[in-house]
């Protein structure tokens, strides 16, 4: 980026008075960040293995070691294999519908008049509200008292929240129109990087818009595709507000997710961190390796 | 017809229209699905908003306003528990807290990781990243003991710190590119004249930044007045919940019956400075996006 040919810093000597002083410099500004780094996010990260492999109270505090039985206590809850297979399949609905539909109403907003500045303003709002807000709107706009299909729920006999099916595919309507703008603004961001005489090219070789859609747009997005998914695979796994205030992992714990499961297990009802922290461990192993695999899966294509 | 300056996110160079050959009765009709299928659209994704908007101030069996239009729901709302002006105060002072903290590491760790070689710096960079990595509950369940076992529990400057942390990745990562898009000859210039590198920092290549920084505040901005999981696990006492978790617990009003007419207006509180700052700020929040900067 900066190529330029004075660059005293870069050219000092790594042993010379003026680099020593500048490398405290560099450590002075960057103190406050390796400040948050160590004692916010190194220490609690610590923390959480030696609660993983201790009996931890909520109130009690630090009771002494007994690994390994705070993971199989986690592993064996009634609610772990159900919270993990709900969590799944909730990820993969959400991640196949919001990249697809960002994808198209990037394509749908993608030429710039007024109209569509309009269209892409209003996909947009919904992603300014939080979480816990847009959760607490549908929260009232699926109530079977308040809502407005209020009606034609007593009419048909059926309520959003009522069913497992019911409550899954609500939640994940709530998440579709509180981020589909967002996924749409990384696709434009994504179609922007497109060269336009790759487009150019493909016209003059008589491609049609499906035929360019296919063999241009989709590879040639495949770094957006990997950014979105793993993005949206991380978000969806770690799912919580959205279920803690529409469902509370109701009917009958159907909808219960694993990052509910952590919370439940620490501060409502059986109390124990320690159980809590070997379960949001194993979250954050399983994440790392989801990743690793999921970055994977996207670039080995490019090399070959 | 590409350059116009459209209140939205024109930040983003997009395509020009393709104009079809066509014109007048077959043209209408050929763009007609398209408008009947992009006002539906729209309307899909406004809807929500609006009729919450509505309903909060219509009336509603049941609600705190049973008779005519008006602001009963929001009376309700004003004399819960606390009152709404305290959780409001809470809200605003997390949030303003998170901002400003945000914004004074960010800018000295931008400029640290941008324009100072030290050794560790590379080491540094991909750790505040990697707090990305790391579930929130993972981080949140020590969080609560360390928080406790320094004085900080149940306190609205813990939560800030904490929101503080989750920024970082992206503040730090915004600042630095800011910094590095500046040349280097500006303050290089600046210290030449005798400038410190505080000097240099605070005159010269803060105003410089100053775009990058609006962005990074309203994300943190944002991020904190919506955040539910911090102080829904740090904060116990009802005095000094901030206003989201103030609202998903009004739901549960005496006797168990939801007051739905408060939560309206509780949502619309919550999400009008959301939307004020979002219509305001929009080429700054499509900037975090353009920078990469969620490119990890």
């Amino acid at each position: 980026m900066t190529t330029t040919v004075s660059r005293p810093f870069a050219r000092a000597r790594r042993h010379s008075p003026r680099a020593r002083r500048d490398a405290l410099r560099g450590w002075g500004y960057a103190a406050p960040t390796a400040a948050f780094v160590l004692f916010v996010f190194i220490l609690p990260l610590l923390l959480v293995l030696q609660m993983s492999g201790s009996n931890w109270p909520l109130l009690g505090g630090n009771q002494g070691v007994n690994f390994p039985q705070n993971y199989e206590k986690a592993a064996l809850h009634r609610l772990f294999w159900n919270s993990i297979g709900f969590t799944i399949t909730y990820t993969v609905i959400t991640t196949i519908v919001l990249i697809g539909l960002g994808l198209a109403l990037a394509l749908l907003v993608q030429e710039s008049t007024r109209w569509k500045s309009v269209l892409r303003t209003a996909f947009l709002i919904p992603s300014a509200l939080g979480l816990a807000s847009a959760s607490l709107l549908f929260y009232v706009l699926y109530s079977p008292y308040a809502g407005p299909f209020a009606d034609l729920m007593a009419s048909w006999g059926f309520t959003f929240l009522g069913t497992p099916q019911g409550a899954l595919f609500s939640t994940v309507f709530l998440i579709v129109w509180r981020y589909a703008g967002f996924y749409m603004l990384l696709m434009l961001v994504g179609l922007q990087g497109i060269p336009d005489d790759v487009y150019e090219a493909a016209r003059i070789d008589g491609a049609g818009r499906w035929q360019t859609f296919r063999s241009i747009t989709v590879p040639l997005l495949r770094p957006t595709f990997a950014l979105t998914t793993v993005m949206c695979v991380t978000g969806s796994l770690l799912a919580f507000e959205q279920f803690y205030i529409l469902t509370k992992g109701g009917p009958d714990n159907s909808t219960m997710t694993v990052v509910q499961l952590i919370y439940n297990i620490a501060f409502q009802g059986q109390n124990d961190l320690g159980i809590a922290a070997a379960l949001s461990v194993i979250v954050l192993l399983a994440l790392i390796v989801i990743n690793i695999f999921q970055l994977r899966a996207f670039r080995r294509p490019d090399e070959s | 017809m590409t350059t116009q300056t459209l209140p939205a996110t024109d930040l983003l160079r997009v395509e020009p229209p393709r104009r079809s050959q066509r014109s007048g009765w077959s043209r209408l009709t050929a763009t007609m699905p398209s408008w009947v299928l992009t006002t539906a659209l729209a309307i899909v994704f406004l809807y929500p908003l609006v009729w919450t908007a509505v309903s909060s101030v219509a009336p509603k069996a049941g609600t705190s306003q049973v008779h005519g239009w008006g602001l009963g729901n929001y009376a309700a709302l004003a004399h819960y528990q606390a009152g709404v002006w305290v959780y409001l105060g809470n809200s605003l002072f997390v949030s303003l807290l998170t901002v400003l903290l945000t914004l004074v590491v960010s800018l000295l760790g931008g400029y640290a990781f941008a324009r100072f070689s030290f050794p560790g710096k590379n080491v540094l960079f991909l750790v505040t990243l990697a707090i990305l990595m790391v579930p929130y509950a993972t981080l949140l369940i020590p969080l609560y003991v360390i928080l406790n076992a320094v004085g900080l529990s149940n306190s609205l400057v813990g939560v800030g710190i904490v929101l503080t942390m989750f920024q970082l990745p992206f503040s730090t990562f915004m600042m630095r590119i800011s910094f590095e898009s500046i040349p280097r000859e500006l303050d290089e210039a600046a210290m030449v004249d005798g400038c410190s590198t505080f000097a240099a920092l605070r005159r010269v290549l803060l105003p410089a930044v100053k775009p990058g920084l609006v962005t990074v505040g309203l994300f943190a901005f944002l991020a904190a007045w919506n955040d539910f999981m911090a102080p829904l696990i740090l904060i116990t006492d009802t005095n000094r919940m901030t206003l989201p978790l103030a609202v998903a617990n009004l739901r549960v009003q005496v006797q168990g019956v939801i007051d739905y007419g408060a939560t309206e207006a509780g949502v619309v509180v919550l999400a009008l400075p959301c939307i004020l700052l979002f219509l305001l700020l929009q080429r700054h929040y499509v900037r975090g996006f353009m920078s990469g900067a969620f490119k990890g």
